[in-house]
């Protein structure tokens, strides 16, 4: 478990110096000034987001971008920081949130319920997730991408099929806990001009527990366990013959991971007060997920927040512009097409591949680059 | 892991490798199993028929995909998408001779049956070269860029196929004389499902023939072995590779075209949707065997039609169950190959 002498001692060193905020990011600070001013940007602009913006698009964008963070950075920690590729990690988004759909739903809308949803959702995502890492994990890591691909798939079927339970393909709309309905009010005065009631405090839940989640994972790969991780990342034969057990961390990995999302997708389906295959369990949002690590950069917690960002925004605003730009180039074959706004993936997919190709560090390596 | 490099070698005559048969009895055990489940045999046939048709189709786009794993070490996530561009391809073909579709001959019928696989094995063979200079060369070696390049390979010529196409679904007619069934007794057997055997067949045996009887195949199963000796003998295997990869597209779009003639629907999604049941039958297969991959093929569809005939509900995750099984038993598939 020793890390080298002069690693250890840079570490506490700036731990030594770093005050509380180090502490909160785990010693993993930024290293780029741009890249502070944006992640303080977004954290402002995420924090005060319901006072900032007025109507209800902002919140609810400010929200999903929230979540994808979660998402996003656990992963990461898959990707980035284990290197192995799992296609199955919207089933555990799916399963946090069809776990609190469910127990709202069926038990009763109190917080109670969302306790036992939640519980239920997470031990079966860690049951999952510990069977597919020993069943594939065991024998070569390029069996894992197939098999969590399969194992998805089978998931996503079977949450359109068991209708009774799941709501099929309609999915499941619910009460929230009074607390969180929109007729809850805390102040019978506007603060700001914004209303505080249960709305606002469901979109605060959200900030807050993601906000938990991101700082839990960030200390998390920045442990001994994290480093093991690594190293396994760049030479698994070698953290093998130091005498770590591959198969036991990878799978470790995969299950902190899989709670991650089960949470993520809890989150999700709070918020939306409702939960269907499309919502969360659909391939589409898995090669969201793989966009947004790659650009936002792979191995850096920071780089989910700045892909889930930057995705989001780009979903919910860049059809607009893509809109506009092909209804001027009506008239010529094909071009219209290409820029026509539900194309949007072409463009974002040919980022992706350029960003492996050219920028493995995503936008957090190039800024971190950019600085020395 | 490596017995077959273990065993001595006899220097007069090669020793003949010895056949696995275990996985192979799999498959008639299978059916004699399900036999007193399904009840009837005339039912039992036909399903069997109908498994068997469902595996090649499966086995025709899994075969590409696992050559060129096992010959060049690379998995691509992206060969989903040359199954629909195989299928969409059967439009330039059934587009200028829609009459050849409706005509009431089978010579008709049949010639335009090659023909479109003609057209898409070409175009996907195209795709295939193109697929391999811009997204995989510079990648070689690499799972992980392999994996996510591939996967963005694939977003980007889903999203291609829309801008060319149109995203909406394209309903095929499947031509005339194709349509119907055999009626022999209580057996039925959709024509369509026989002609998928019958090619089917014929490609796995080729490919048998091929990889075992010629120079070509003797080169690239060399080449699965030790790519590196069979470059210090003086064979580009770059060229080797290239090919392999070209031909393991041109196999996905036959597979692409015979799928799309059993869906009667285009969509840019379809090659992908199948791509679940590809992985699983290289996987069951051993990655890079082409005799894995077709046992796996075989046994998955059949599985997959007694299980839906018996107990339908069970019939959603037959696939994975059947998986974990053989890896529970072979952690690494049914014939493993004998490198790594």
């Amino acid at each position: 478990m020793s890390t080298s002498p002069a690693l250890s001692l840079a570490f506490d060193e700036t731990r030594r110096r770093g005050g509380l905020l180090t502490g909160l990011l785990s010693s993993d600070l930024p290293r780029s000034r741009a890249l502070s001013f944006i992640l303080l940007a977004i954290f402002v602009l995420l924090a005060a987001t319901p006072f900032l913006f007025s109507g209800s698009q902002p919140v609810g964008t400010a929200a999903k971008i929230c979540v994808f963070i979660v998402l996003v950075a656990s992963y990461d920690l898959l990707l980035g920081y284990s290197g192995i590729v799992s296609f199955a990690h919207t089933m555990f988004y799916g399963i946090g949130g069809y776990g609190i759909a469910i127990a709202l739903e069926r038990i009763s809308p109190t917080w109670g319920s969302v306790a036992i949803g939640l519980v239920s959702a997470l031990a079966l995502s860690a049951l999952l997730a510990v069977a597919i890492g020993l069943l594939s994990l065991r024998v070569r890591a390029i069996f894992f991408s197939m098999i969590t691909l399969a194992v998805a798939s089978a998931a996503a079927v079977l949450a359109s099929q068991l209708s009774d339970i799941t709501g099929g393909e309609d999915g499941l709309s619910f009460q929230l806990p009074p607390a969180l309905r929109p007729a809850f009010r805390v102040l019978s005065e506007p603060v700001f001009g914004t209303m505080i009631n249960g709305r606002l405090l469901a979109y605060y839940l959200v900030f807050v527990v993601s906000l938990v989640v991101f700082l839990l994972l960030l200390r998390i790969v920045n442990s001994p366990f994290g480093r093991v991780l690594q190293a396994i990342r760049e030479n698994e034969f070698r953290a093998e013959a130091l005498g770590y057990r591959v198969v036991a961390y990878r799978t470790a990995a995969s299950v902190i991971s899989a709670l991650a999302a089960t949470a993520a997708g809890a989150l999700m389906a709070l918020w939306l007060r409702y939960n269907g295959p499309d919502t969360t369990l659909s391939f589409s949002i898995m090669i969201d997920i793989l966009l947004m690590v790659v650009i936002g950069g792979m191995g850096t917690m920071y780089g989910a927040v700045i892909g889930a960002a930057v995705f989001v925004l780009a979903q919910s605003y860049l059809q607009v512009l893509m809109g506009a730009g092909s209804a001027a180039l009506a008239g010529i074959p094909l071009l219209p097409n290409l820029i026509h706004p539900d194309r949007w993936l072409l463009w974002l997919g040919a980022l992706f591949i350029i960003s492996v190709y050219a920028f493995p560090g995503g936008i957090v390596g190039r800024l971190r680059q950019s600085k020395s | 892991m490596s017995d077959m490099a273990a065993q001595p070698s006899a220097p007069a005559e090669l020793p003949s490798a010895k056949t696995d048969w275990l996985p192979l009895l799999l498959i008639p055990a299978l059916g004699l199993l399900a036999l007193p489940f399904v009840g009837s045999p005339s039912t039992w046939v036909t399903l069997t028929v109908a498994g068997l048709a469902m595996g090649m189709m499966i086995f025709l786009m899994a075969s590409g995909l696992t050559l060129v794993f096992g010959l060049m070490d690379i998995i691509n996530f992206g060969h989903g998408v040359f199954i629909s561009l195989g299928a969409y391809a059967t439009l330039l073909v059934l587009g200028p001779l829609a009459g050849w579709a409706t005509a009431d001959s089978i010579g008709l019928n049949l010639a335009l049956l090659a023909l479109c696989i003609l057209v898409a094995m070409g175009v996907t063979a195209l795709a295939g070269a193109v697929f391999e200079r811009v997204i995989v060369r510079p990648v070689y070696g690499s799972h992980l860029k392999q994996i996510l390049v591939t996967m963005g390979g694939l977003i980007v010529t889903e999203q291609l196929i829309h801008a060319l196409w149109g995203a909406s679904p394209i309903p095929i007619p499947l031509p005339q004389s194709l349509r119907g069934a055999f009626v022999l007794g209580d057996i039925v057997m959709e024509r369509y499902r026989v002609v998928a055997v019958i090619i089917g067949l014929v490609v796995f045996v080729g490919m048998q023939l091929l990889l075992n009887r010629t120079r070509i195949g003797l080169l690239i199963r060399a080449g699965v072995e030790n790519p590196e000796m069979v470059e210090a003998l003086g064979y580009r295997i770059r060229r080797l590779f290239v090919s392999v990869f070209i031909a393991g597209s041109a196999l996905a779009g036959l597979g692409g075209v015979m799928w799309a003639f059993y869906r009667q629907t285009l969509t840019a999604g379809m090659g992908m949707e199948v791509m679940v049941l590809v992985f699983i039958v290289i996987i069951i297969g051993g990655l890079g065997s082409v005799g894995g991959c077709f046992v796996g093929s075989i046994l998955v569809a059949l599985v997959a039609n007694y299980v839906g005939f018996i107990e339908p509900k069970l019939a959603l995750i037959s696939n994975i169950l059947v998986m974990a099984l053989v890896l529970i038993w072979r952690p690494q598939g049914l014939f493993p190959v004998a490198r790594r």
